[in-house]
């Protein structure tokens, strides 16, 4: 895992996801970045997700295909998937695609964390 | 004079007007490789030549994004069954008040009237399907040529 992605912790039973690219633009990267968030939503029995959009600049329609596998994956295992910190300008690109009516979008990671336990 | 008038009649009817619709005059023009390092230099050369005409950065973002999904779809999608090693052609121009770009690749095309609206209820859990109404939503206008296999996009300066 030294080619890592992600960084990956672990608070009150929420799994935190954070990018360590500007831009997750390219098909290899977000593969690896798909398979990676997979294998943390199946080692989970019910998997509780947060990704942390904090450090990114772009997104490609690939990275909305690969958000949107991972909340179909997450479902399944009747788990939840939240996301926050998403720059406005990135916030756009979900409301464009209607995308923000299919995800659970927090402004902050303490907003989304709280939102866990409701 | 008279021979190059007809020339030029001649070349005017070998193009639709579809096609005509994605030329761009004065293009610099760029044979790419399916390389992430190659496809990264030429899209910040372009976003280059666009901060030198003062595009702002609402614009950048836009541009950077229709480039991109407009590549990928070329890659992805245009060369799905060709041999992967297959380069596609990136035209741009980039002036004080637009920015051009036309990203053609060697696969048979296809229909952009048959894609699905992504938008759709019934559409909105499906991984994929968002790139062309992303380069529409971002970009002044999106035109492509008869086959499917090029596309052009074209942003006005929101300052002009």
């Amino acid at each position: 895992m030294s080619d890592s992605r992600l960084k990956i912790s672990n608070t009150d039973g929420v799994t935190l996801v954070e990018f360590i690219d500007r831009n997750i633009l390219d098909e290899a990267n977000i593969q690896a970045i798909s398979e990676e968030i997979t294998s943390v939503i199946e080692s989970a029995d019910v998997p509780k997700l947060l990704i942390s959009f904090s450090n990114v600049d772009h997104l490609s329609s690939a990275a909305l295909g690969a958000l949107i596998t991972i909340n179909n994956k997450t479902r399944e295992k009747s788990g939840q998937l939240h996301l926050a910190n998403i720059d406005p300008q990135i916030y756009e690109v979900f409301v464009i695609t209607r995308l923000n009516k299919l995800f659970n979008i927090h402004e902050t990671t303490d907003e989304a964390q709280s939102a866990f336990a409701s | 004079m008279g021979n190059c008038l007809s020339a030029v009649i001649y070349l005017d009817r070998s193009v639709s007007m579809s096609d005509k619709n994605t030329q761009i005059q004065n293009a610099t023009k760029v044979v790419l490789e399916r390389n992430r390092d190659k496809i990264g230099s030429l899209i910040d050369q372009i976003l280059e030549h666009a901060k030198g005409h003062a595009f702002g950065d609402s614009s950048l973002f836009a541009i950077r994004l229709a480039i991109e999904e407009a590549i990928t779809n070329a890659f992805e999608h245009g060369h799905e069954n060709l041999d992967a090693s297959l380069p596609i052609q990136v035209e741009y121009a980039v002036n004080e008040t637009e920015i051009q770009i036309a990203v053609q690749d060697q696969g048979p095309g296809f229909s952009p009237s048959d894609l699905p609206d992504p938008t759709l209820q019934e559409n909105l859990a499906k991984p994929s399907g968002r790139g062309v109404m992303l380069m529409k939503a971002y970009m002044t206008d999106v035109a492509f040529n008869d086959k499917g296999n090029r596309v052009k996009l074209r942003f006005e300066s929101p300052s002009f």
